[in-house]
């Protein structure tokens, strides 16, 4: 796929894109916050749609330790049906995202992060003004059934991280949708 | 009473005798979890395998389903033996993958791959892998290729005739 892309322990790029409320939004505004988690998703994949709940809940609960979520739609709306910033913004509404969902206009960002498929997360956690790579890949293991859930893969991760561990499992891997592009 | 089970196990031998459809692809597509596809990726034997992981609401994987059937008759008298594994959502088996099947008259062996912890097995299929869809598999005993993303005809047919003895 890309020579670029983020491994375990990396500095992660800063970048700056529009939000649903059309205000930009970048990486750099969170400097007071312990980290970020950063969520590449979209409206048309049934298994980004499947964790949509998920997602605002694990932005409800971390947010408030200091760990937000931040949405990233890295299609190109021209290839893909659905995932225009209109649709992006009524999803937005529709579900009341606690997050910003911002769109990868010219779709510059996800390929520095190396992000492969929809959804694909990147843990990134604020050490002294830089945010550093700490866990990748899949929110947990059950797409099809919050309630059947066994392991919590991010979740682990940023128990571990706060605690100021090793992140034990640091990578995971999904299955998602391609990314759409031209 | 005697003429009614007459008729009645008639009619049995009759519907046993029925001839069955040869080209559609009528049976129904087996669910299966990862430790049952497995061996199926795994064969030791002279066959090239063509193993593809695809979803009906997949655009570019239905994009290239075509090109896949179209050298899945070429190779129909040949050693080349194509598997559709589908990552669709089982409960949508009944309504959306088996009316897709019969729409476009697939007729290489689909079956429907539900395993919800794919971090355990995605590795399995190729550590190359990291996840999306389409994605597609050619091995034989000596020689295993994993292609990431959409397989053009011309592409695929050169990596199965570089198999070829």
């Amino acid at each position: 796929m890309f020579a670029q892309g983020v491994k375990i322990g990396d500095k992660a790029a800063n970048f700056t894109l529009k939000n649903v409320d059309g205000k930009m939004v970048s990486l750099s505004d969170y400097k007071d916050a312990k980290g970020v988690i950063l969520t590449f998703t979209c409206n048309t994949c049934p298994y980004a749609v499947a964790y949509q709940d998920r997602l605002i809940a694990i932005d409800k609960k971390y947010k408030e330790m200091g760990f937000p979520v931040v949405a990233v739609n890295p299609n190109d709306p021209e290839v893909k049906e659905g995932d225009s910033f209109e649709d992006m913004q009524q999803r937005a509404k529709e579900k009341e995202f606690s997050f910003p969902y911002l769109f990868d206009d010219g779709q510059k960002v996800y390929p520095q992060y190396g992000a492969t498929r929809t959804p694909h997360l990147f843990l990134l956690e604020n050490v002294k003004g830089e945010f550093v790579v700490r866990y990748i890949g899949a929110i947990d293991d059950n797409y099809a059934d919050a309630n059947a859930v066994k392991e919590h893969y991010l979740e682990d991760a940023l128990t571990e991280v706060m605690a100021g561990k090793n992140v034990t499992t640091a990578e995971t891997k999904a299955i998602g949708c391609t990314i759409k592009t031209k | 009473m005697k003429y009614l089970l007459i008729l009645i196990f008639s009619g049995f031998i009759l519907h046993s005798c029925a001839p069955k459809a040869k080209e559609e692809n009528k049976q129904p597509v087996a669910v299966v979890n990862f430790d049952q596809l497995e061996p199926r990726l795994q064969k030791q034997n002279d066959t090239i395998y063509i193993v593809n992981f695809w979803a009906t609401w997949c655009k570019p994987c239905v994009h290239e389903l075509p090109d896949f059937e179209k050298l899945a008759l070429e190779y129909k008298n040949e050693k080349v033996k194509f598997l559709l594994v589908s990552m669709d959502f089982p409960q949508l088996l009944e309504s959306q993958l088996e009316p897709f099947i019969k729409k476009y008259e697939l007729k290489s062996e689909v079956v429907l791959l539900f395993d919800t912890d794919a971090n355990v097995w995605i590795n399995k299929v190729s550590p190359d892998w990291s996840g999306s869809i389409p994605a597609t598999l050619v091995y034989t005993k000596n020689f295993r290729k994993f292609h990431e993303g959409s397989y053009t005809y011309e592409e695929l047919k050169t990596v199965i005739e570089s198999q070829k003895l």
